[in-house]
């Protein structure tokens, strides 16, 4: 299928099935249940889900396959969310301009600061880009106000002149962001029995955005191209002795990463018309490493694992307290309950960071491939137990999705 | 000429918290070859070694006073530190007072102890992994470190303030010749200064002058080959390890009262002590030292108005401008050995 093998087709309908079945899959509990704030079924998280897996399938073609570590990569995700925001500012709150200016933007951006930066590898590629991304951080904040609003951050406003759209609605509001008169916050909601699904408009903009993304990357991680920039990984040294100028290759995939990173700033202005300097603080890159490691560098569907796997926690970790946790644990003698409580305390709540890291060092010291490592390894080891029951010998299923 | 002076001045403190930290992750990087992330971490935990020795300190139970009376008529209830009825109340106040520089000595043991449980908890089963795999372990561990302490002590700066005699500045224009009153220098600031001195002037000297410093040196440059003469290198640097999480852990108890303590104060000094080692060149210890003053100063001067009249935003960015301008044009550093860390 477009040219996938059959493994690969496999791995694309089944992603295509779970983003496109998200509002049920991720609304498993029915409204007002206990468990029903373990639903993930909202607007606005899945929204997250599909624009943070954007930004870490984007940084995987460039750490997962050359294995160059950019710890500036959010200064591409805020360029683009500032080409974005004045994209609907100047032309039209339609979200296709400001997406496609987004990554033009941020795809420029990123030759640049690409450019400079490959010259080194290993550590100091890394400080490179961290030291490009602070500096963008630094000038949006304080000089270049005129663009990006300094601390207020970028927002619409009803004296923009949008030339192709209108400036403000007959009521005299700020225009909603839309797709060709589709509204992003526009939602449909379907109750069925105890359970509400929602399905909107800007999470399925987001979906295809993400499938062809992801589509783009198989393409790139079977492709010969691919297959070079693998080859940088394991031996750039080989690779030059060879006659081959490795430098290029790798740039393509920086850009490539770039461009990624700023159409996910572009989809996450088309869902919320703002844009801060915040988003290119030096911990905002920090967090899409951790999302492409927890849930596996190099390989395919992990970063998209590891990017809704931090969001959800982020959102409904975050939420659980002292309260919730008492009511789980109400079976409980009363003073052991309170121990249980107030061991868990400190992990819930304002310190899920704290659960974060533990799990991130978890997985970076026991599992080094990610979460997929993991699936796999149980996907061998249930292998293994299945045929040893049949008494066949045992093969391990070689599996890289 | 005594605004150049004052700008020279004013980054000497900032410089020297970088130099202490670069200095920490030199001798980590050039001993155990290991990036760690979680330097800017034990920076931050030792600058809550003084807050907490300050809340030890500050530890107190009511006790009714007859002689006063609140407003209703009621003896007054006043709170007394422990430290007021064991050691009078004068050394108790001055204790007190003086608990910043008190925490020094607070902070070595809990430094080391952390270090040693670093390394041989986490950081050894990492010598033989790669790069990156070393920077994403100690980043998390930095994250968790830097929530634990969030648990413990709230999100909000502690303000924690210097000794009383310490508060003020002094009038250093006048003391070299030029007007009064042109050239004022906090007196902490000065104090922190001449602890950094100290420490790097300490550590320099341990590794040149002692036959333990000398095995370090011999091992940094040949670990192998030390080994093969039956010398327990790794226990060596393992005891490296404790000592610059020591330098770090002071650095912070230092800066306290220049900066009240927060959870994420070490990760913001951790970025700008990573371009300082780089700066300087990795593994080169006299080049993190002159690289962390250096772009200490340069940073300060950077700040001055009429710097930032011609190039605006200039003081925001230098220090990254500077290292970008290094690593384009001397890859391996200004001080960096050659064939270290090169590529």
């Amino acid at each position: 299928m477009l040219g996938l093998n059959r493994k690969d087709s496999g791995l694309f309908l089944l992603v295509i099935c779970l983003t496109a079945l998200a509002p049920f899959l991720l609304n498993p509990f029915p409204e007002g249940s206990e468990l029903a704030q373990f639903n993930a079924g909202y607007p606005d998280l899945m929204q997250r889900f599909m624009i943070f897996g954007i930004f870490a399938i984007g940084f995987n073609i460039l750490f997962g396959l050359t294995g160059y570590l950019s710890f500036g990569h959010a200064a591409f995700l805020g360029v683009g969310s500032y080409a974005g925001v004045w994209m609907m500012k100047l032309l039209t709150v339609n979200v296709v301009p400001a997406i496609i200016m987004s990554v033009i933007v941020a795809g420029l951006f990123s030759l640049i600061v690409g450019f400079i930066s490959l010259r080194r590898s290993g550590i100091y590629f890394s400080i490179l880009t961290l030291a490009f991304a602070q500096m963008s951080f630094a000038l949006a904040y304080s000089v270049l106000t005129p663009i990006t609003n300094g601390e207020t951050g970028l927002q619409l406003s009803l004296n923009d002149p949008r030339i192709l759209g209108i400036s403000q609605t007959v009521d005299g509001s700020i225009p909603a962001a839309n797709f060709f008169g589709i509204e992003m916050r526009d939602s449909l909601e379907l109750a069925m029995g105890g359970w509400l699904f929602t399905f909107n408009a800007g999470y399925y903009l987001a979906a295809i955005v993400m499938l062809i993304s992801f589509y783009i990357a198989i393409r790139i991680f079977r492709s010969p191209f691919g297959m070079m920039l693998r080859a940088v990984k394991s031996n750039q040294q080989r690779m030059s002795y060879t006659g081959l100028n490795t430098r290029p290759y790798a740039l393509t995939a920086f850009v490539i990463s770039g461009m990624y990173a700023g159409l996910a700033g572009g989809l996450m202005v088309a869902m919320d018309p703002l844009a801060g300097a915040e988003r290119m603080y030096w911990t905002a890159s920090g967090e899409v490493v951790l999302m492409t490691i927890l849930g596996g560098a190099g390989t395919l569907l992990g970063p998209i694992i590891g990017a809704s796997a931090i969001k959800y926690f982020e959102n409904i970790f975050s939420k659980i307290n002292d309260t919730v946790l008492h009511g789980w644990f109400s079976f409980m003698p009363d003073g052991l309950q309170d121990f249980v409580v107030a061991i868990i305390h400190p992990f819930i709540g304002k310190g899920w960071h704290l659960t974060l890291g533990l799990m991130f060092m978890l997985v970076v010291i026991f599992l080094p491939g990610g979460l997929m490592e993991g699936i796999n390894r149980l996907r061998i080891w249930f292998g293994k137990r299945i045929n040893g029951r049949q008494q066949t010998p045992d093969h391990a299923p070689a599996t890289s999705s | 000429m005594d605004a150049i002076i004052l700008q020279i001045l004013n980054g000497l403190d900032k410089g020297s918290a970088y130099a202490l930290i670069a200095l920490g992750l030199t001798l980590i990087f050039g001993t155990l070859g290991v990036v760690n992330f979680a330097h800017g971490a034990l920076f931050m935990i030792g600058a809550f070694c003084a807050v907490t020795l300050n809340r030890l300190l500050s530890l107190s139970h009511q006790v009714v006073d007859e002689t006063r009376t609140d407003f209703l008529g009621n003896p007054l209830r006043v709170d007394i530190p422990y430290v007021y009825e064991w050691f009078g109340p004068e050394v108790g106040a001055t204790i007190i007072d003086w608990s910043v520089p008190l925490a020094i000595l607070f902070a070595i043991p809990i430094m080391i102890l952390i270090g040693l449980a670093m390394e041989r908890g986490l950081i050894k089963h990492f010598y033989k992994r790669p790069h990156a795999d070393q920077i994403l372990v100690t980043f998390g561990l930095a994250i968790v470190l830097q929530e634990i302490i969030k648990a413990f002590y709230g999100a909000n700066p502690i303000p924690t303030p210097a000794p009383e005699a310490f508060v003020g500045s002094f009038d250093f224009g006048a003391l070299i010749g030029f007007d009064p009153l042109t050239i004022m220098y906090p007196y902490w600031r000065l104090v922190y200064f001449s602890f950094a001195i100290i420490i790097i002037a300490a550590v320099f000297a341990f590794l040149r002058y002692t036959t333990f410093g000398m095995v370090v040196r011999a091992g940094m440059a040949d670990r192998e080959t030390v080994g093969l003469l039956g010398i327990n290198i790794d226990k060596r640097f393992t005891i490296m390890f404790a000592i610059a999480a020591c330098v770090a852990g002071l650095a912070g108890v230092m800066y306290t009262p220049i900066l009240s303590p927060n959870y994420n104060m070490g990760m913001n000094f951790l970025v700008l002590s990573f371009v300082v080692v780089v700066v300087g060149g990795m593994g080169s210890l006299p080049g993190a030292v002159a690289a962390g003053f250096l772009l200490g100063i340069l940073e300060s001067f950077a700040s001055r108005a009429e710097v930032i009249d011609i190039i605006p935003g200039i003081n925001q960015v230098i220090i990254y401008l500077v290292a970008i301008i290094v690593l384009l044009t001397r890859p391996r550093g200004l001080l960096g050995r050659k064939g270290v860390m090169e590529e």
